[in-house]
Formats: structure tokens, sequence, C-alpha cells
């Protein structure tokens, strides 16, 4: 699909929607590639499960509506929704929760409300947060990342135990689930805040401490810098707005940091909410998304903001471990008021 | 009784139970629907107390009818569908005690069901007995039947059950009406939670668009089929 040209002033610019799809999910890549190293097979799984399912979906549907197949299928929406969703999804997921979550992302999340263009929220979130409130216990199954040991052996599970688990829900005779998996740095603070120990303490206790890095988390930091690498590359090549990902990246930034100047002993750091979890992931990949985003300059900053300071409440405050998903589809709700409220003064009107 | 009469009932049966459906098409008393939707029992339930007020309260209405002030018929409507559903309350809390317990706070919230009163004003407050009763049970009926269904939905999705507790409604026999479709089935949370109960209600929704569009192309065809013979 090429963009409709408008009336004069033209900028020549052959931008179709295929093009900038398939330039994110080459900025995707890093950050991807880093999920696979820290967390192993069954990050692949998801994504090869999310894609196969995504693409199945979205073929069906188009079908069904009667629409061309092809060039909608290539035009890499899809695609960019299925590997969201899958590098969102924790790495020994069972093939039946992303493959529900991909079901619901674009039957009912895109499809059901129009299609690409059309639908309010975040395909890609949507199908997370239901696989989220309806399985709570699977969507914590991490396995440990590299150089981590958890139960009996050091980082994630060998080919055949991921393939067993994930697709057959068997594990090896002396295996337990709890032998292979092992809380993400995140969750892992919130529960044992929960129970008074506070985050210094968590960090020197000898059971967990090899699960922090000096940012973040092991692995975490570092699939968070190749994000915010490959966003920044985004922004270069004019594919994603600056300003969204600032603005989430600054409020988040400010407002942990202020809890944190004020509580140190209970807060994270500034540095830890910005490079924990999907922080990076979500600020250039899934904040910024051109169809449920705000698309005014104004409207932009207002809806970066808001999301980061919402990720940070969630975090904090929620029943859930992080708050990317729920934070963009809650901001995906007030995007057309924010945009109703910023619309960019036409070129010549009359000052107030 | 005139081929009139009976023509009128069944406009009057099939403007509840389809066409002019309480949930599916006038989209009123949403609150209950979706509330106690989790199971078939619940469903079915709160459908039966709705539909006996819905029958009761056109009757009552339609028989105080001469005798209504049309400047006060509203206050007069609200007071005879509280006593209404005050007394069925109180029959439920008597002897489905366990029921009563579960829908909780749905049962005096009849009440407010809009459709109630919507069928006060706008038909018993018009028409004779035996129609403005037969309205209110189709009314009530086509009404159940949604709450069941969607029950049935978000209960076979949810826990893999059917008419689970069953024994709330029917004794001991409705112990042994539990249908399980699979011992270890992991439940879909979803289904039961609020956001379960508006995909399930818009897919009946979807649904019944469906059926009633496939009726219309249906009788075009035999409109366009018949006209050459007619002409």
């Amino acid at each position: 699909m090429l963009f409709k040209r408008t009336p004069a002033p033209h900028i020549k610019d052959h931008t179709s929607v295929r093009q900038i799809m398939y330039m994110v999910l080459y900025a995707l890549i890093p950050g991807a590639l880093a999920s696979i190293y820290f967390f192993g097979w069954g990050v692949l799984f998801n994504l090869v499960i999310a894609i196969s399912v995504c693409l199945l979906a979205e073929a069906a549907v188009l079908k069904l509506r009667k629409r061309d197949i092809y060039s909608t299928l290539l035009d890499g929406s899809t695609l960019v929704t299925a590997c969201l969703l899958a590098l969102a999804l924790p790495s020994l997921a069972p093939w039946w929760i992303t493959t529900i979550a991909s079901l619901f992302a674009i039957v009912i999340a895109k499809h059901l409300y129009g299609g690409l263009g059309f639908n309010p929220f975040n395909p890609a979130m949507v199908g997370y947060i239901v696989v989220m409130i309806s399985f709570p216990l699977e969507m914590t199954l991490w396995s440990a990342p590299t150089g981590v040991s958890v139960g009996n052996h050091v980082g994630w599970p060998d080919f055949m135990t991921s393939f067993n688990w994930v697709f057959l829900g068997v594990l090896p005779p002396n295996e337990t689930i709890d032998s292979i998996s092992m809380a993400t740095p995140l969750d892992l603070i919130k529960t044992q805040l929960s129970q008074f120990h506070d985050i210094a303490e968590t960090r020197n206790n000898v059971q967990f401490s090899a699960l922090f890095s000096n940012i973040s988390g092991t692995g975490w930091q570092w699939i968070n810098i190749l994000y915010l690498a490959g966003g920044i590359w985004l922004i270069k090549k004019d594919v994603v707005d600056w300003r969204i990902p600032t603005a989430f990246i600054i409020s988040l930034v400010l407002i942990s940091n202020l809890f944190a100047v004020i509580d140190y002993a209970n807060n994270s750091s500034a540095l830890f909410h910005a490079f924990s979890g999907g922080a990076m992931l979500c600020a250039f990949f899934i904040a910024t998304d051109p169809v449920t985003a705000s698309t005014t300059p104004k409207g932009r900053w207002i809806y970066g903001a808001c999301t980061g300071v919402l990720v940070f409440i969630i975090r904090n405050w929620g029943g859930y471990p992080d708050g990317i998903a729920f934070a963009v589809v809650l901001m995906n709700i007030t995007t057309p008021l924010i945009d109703y409220y910023t619309q960019p003064k036409v070129f010549g009107e009359a000052g107030k | 009784m005139t081929d009139n009469a009976l023509i009128q009932k069944s406009v009057i049966s099939k403007n509840g139970l389809w066409t002019n459906n309480v949930a599916l098409v006038q989209l009123l008393g949403l609150c209950p629907l979706l509330a106690v939707t989790g199971t078939v029992i619940n469903g079915l339930g709160l459908g039966i107390a709705t539909l006996l007020t819905l029958v009761l309260s056109n009757s009552i209405v339609s028989l105080v009818r001469p005798w209504l002030k049309s400047e006060i018929r509203i206050p007069l409507f609200v007071l005879i569908i509280a006593s209404i559903v005050t007394t069925i309350e109180l029959i439920m809390n008597a002897w489905f005690h366990e029921l009563y317990l579960v829908l909780g706070i749905f049962i005096p919230l009849i009440v407010t069901n809009c459709s109630i009163i919507a069928r006060a004003e706008a038909f018993a407050s018009k028409n004779s007995l035996p129609d403005s009763a037969l309205d209110g049970f189709m009314m009530g009926l086509g009404f159940t039947l949604v709450l069941v269904v969607l029950g049935g939905l978000r209960e076979l999705l949810g826990y893999g059950t059917l008419f689970a507790s069953a024994d709330l409604m029917f004794g001991d026999i409705g112990k042994t009406m539990t249908i399980t479709f699979s011992e270890n089935y992991q439940g879909f949370l979803l289904a039961i939670l609020p956001p379960g109960a508006f995909l399930g209600l818009g897919f009946l929704i979807a649904v019944k668009n469906i059926i009633d569009k496939r009726q219309k192309a249906k009788q075009t065809v035999v409109v366009h089929g018949a006209e050459p013979v007619a002409g």
C-alpha cells in the first residue's frame, strides 16, 4: 500500500507500510538476538509459534473478509505484531499460551475492529494482556538467564528440555518447572518487597545476587540496551517519531528517580526501571505504533509521558510484575482525546 | 380465538424472543447480564427471577390501567415493580437460599433493570391483561435464554463444566446434572472475568445479526423468484 499523494506541498517519498514495517523488524533484530542469547530456545519457539499463528490467522480472516490476502499478509504489520508479542511473552511459555495470545491479537484486537489502521488498541499488547490475566502462573515462566544457576544447572535449559516443555508440556523426570524457571528481577523485587525485604537486601542475597547486573538485571540490561540502539536507528531513519520514546523515557526516569530519592530502600533506581523488563521495547517499538499512538506533536509528548508514569505506577503498586502492556493499552484509549485537544494550528490561523 | 388475535400473540412472542430481544437488541439490563453470567445456573436463576418480575409487573400495570393518571404513572410503575421484586427476593431467600447468596445484590437490582419499566411503559400500559402477561413472559424468556447461553459459554470456557452447582436450584437431583468436560482443565480465566462477559455478549449479538442478515437475504431471493410467476 502506497500512501496517497496529497495536494501540494509535495515531499517525494515512496515510503510504504511494507518498508516501514520491515525497518521496524530489522531494528528489533539485535534485541531479539540478545533475548535468545540470554533466555535460550524458548524465545525462538515463541517467535516461531507467534509468527506462524499470526500469519495463518491473518490469512484466514482476510479470506473471510474477502480481502486481498497476499499484499496485506506481506506488508509486515502482522510480522511486527507477532514479533513484539513473542518477545514480550516469557521464554518458557507453553505453546498454547503463545497461540491464544496470537489469535486474540490478530482476530479480535486487529480484525474485529476493522483491520490495520482501524484498531484502537495495540494488537500485540491486547494478546499479551489476555494471556496475562487468564494464566498468571504460566506468565512468570522465564528461564534463568545465561550465567545464572538455577536448580542443578546454569542458565537456560537445553534444546530438548525446552522443546518438550513448550510443545508437549513434559519435563525430564528429575526436573520440575521450578528447577528450570526463575523470577525476573522486576518480579523478584516486587515479591521480596511484599515480604519486607528491601532492595539492597534482595540484591545482596546470595540466592539472587547473580540475577542482578550493574544497571538492572542480568541479560535484561543488554536486551534493553540493544532495543535502545535499534530504536535510535529507527529515529535516525525517520521511521518513528522521537517524541514518544523521549517523553516515555524521561517521565519513567524522573518519576522513578523521585521515588528512589525519597525512599532508597524500597524503590529501585531510575536506571533499573529504564533498563528492566520491556521498558525500551515499549519506548521505541510498542508505544510508537503508528495506528494506536497519538499523532500530533504535542499529543505525542503527553502520550509518551503518561505511558511512562503508568508503567511506573503499575510496576510499583499493581498486581503484575511489569506494566508495559496495561500502560500502553490504557493510553491507547485516551489517544483520540489527546489528539482532539492537541491539534496543531493550521498555518495562517489567527492567534489567540 | 380469532385468527387476528392469534397473529397478534405470535407477533408478541417473536418480538420478545428474537426481534426485540431485551439483551441482544434493546441492550437493556446489561448490568446483571454481564455480572452474573459466570455459570449457567447463575444465569438461569437471575433469568427466572427477572421473568417472574416482568410477567407480574406487566399484568398488574395492565390491570390498573384504567385508574392510572398519566402524570404519576412512572412513580407508580416503580412502586409496583419494587414490591414485586421485594416479594421475589424474600421467596428466593426462603426457598433457594444458596442461590440467593450467590446472586446477592443482583436480585434487588432487578428493580433497576430498565427492560421492566420499559415494558410497563411501552406495552402493558396500553394493552389488555392477556397480551401484557404474554409480552412479559416472552420478553423475560428471551432475556433468560441469553443469560443461559452466555452463562454456558463462559462456564464452558472458564471452568470446563456445564450446570455446575445445579443443586442450588434443583436440590439433590441437581448434583448429578453437572457435566465436566475435562478433569484437569486449566480454566480460561478471561471468560469468567468481566471482559469475557463483554466479549461473549458481543459475539452473541454478532451471531444474531448474521442470522437476521441471512434470513433477509433468503426472503429477498424468494420475493425475486416469485416475481415472474406473479407477472
